[in-house]
């Protein structure tokens, strides 16, 4: 029990450096908003080595730390929109037995998804819908190299025993 | 990837345009005049600016601010002191919009050949 704690201590803090230097070097698409989700690389090995509780977990400190760190209310309502959305796209997937890549790219469509939703929200504003069509392919394009990464991940750590 | 893969990706894919449009549906209340430049922070209408009248207008909001140029028909964000400076680096405009996240800040250029009111429920 101790050292599963550890252990998913241990991801959310690799969570918090993927979200730092996502916030500190801006990957720039050109478009507002838009963030790779590298983070989601600890979310989605997480889900697999783990189980749905520990990604779950694990997801939602890093919003709020990150939020409360480095961002503000209106940043923090963003990635928690795209955060929740894409755990519940890739908890349902991952039950449908879909591989982890195909799970991956699906939260990371619905990670952009969230994102662009919470914006149109709260800025009152059907300006930002331009951005979809980029949002969902770039979203998707995240995904699936954040799956092939994480299912890496997963063999090395299954062969360290961690 | 199997086939299983490709399906429920098309579906997310779908199911998100389909949200998205039927949110903005939603939305899509306000009635739209002529040839004018709108500023909102939020929910709020800032205010509605000729897009033919050159101007220079200084947004100060709890968030921050931006400077909005109207010049010969195009609008550009002059200066602002988000974090990412997005809305500055957009450049000038001559429609569709200029959006400052951080700030909550949009600025529409709305023509009126737009009247999509009958669409408001
Ligand atoms: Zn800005």
């Amino acid at each position: 029990m101790a050292k599963q704690i550890s252990k998913t201590a241990v991801f959310t803090a690799l969570a918090m450096i993927f979200s730092y230097i996502e916030a500190v070097i801006p990957f720039n698409f050109g478009i507002p908003g838009v963030k790779i989700g590298i983070a989601n690389i600890v979310i989605v090995t997480a889900l697999y080595r783990f189980g749905v509780k520990e990604a779950v977990g694990i997801s939602f400190i890093r919003v709020f730390l990150i939020g409360l760190l480095f961002g503000n209310i209106v940043s923090l309502v963003y990635s928690l929109s795209g955060a929740v959305l894409s755990l519940i796209g890739m908890i349902i997937c991952k039950k449908l037995k879909l591989s982890i890549i195909g799970v991956s790219a699906v939260g990371g469509v619905l990670h952009n998804t969230g994102q662009l939703s919470a914006a149109l929200i709260m800025l009152q504003s059907t300006a930002v819908t331009y951005y979809l069509p980029v949002l969902l392919v770039s979203g998707l394009i995240t995904g699936i190299l954040i799956g092939i990464v994480a299912r890496q991940t997963n063999k090395v750590l299954k062969k360290i025993n961690f | 990837m199997n086939k299983r893969d490709f399906i429920a990706i098309g579906i997310v894919i779908i199911l998100s345009a389909l949200g998205f449009i039927f949110l903005n549906f939603n939305l899509k209340n306000d009635a739209q005049g002529g040839e004018t430049v709108k500023i909102s922070v939020g929910a709020d209408i800032y205010g509605t600016y000729p897009l033919n009248e050159n101007d220079e207008i200084k947004i100060n909001t709890k968030n921050g601010f931006n400077t909005v140029v109207i010049e010969n028909g195009s609008v550009f964000v002059k200066d602002a002191d988000c974090r990412d400076r997005y809305c500055v680096r957009q450049g000038k405009i001559r429609n569709g919009s200029i959006i400052c996240l951080p700030h909550r800040l949009v600025i529409e250029i709305e023509s009126n050949d737009k009247s999509i009111d009958a669409v408001a429920g």
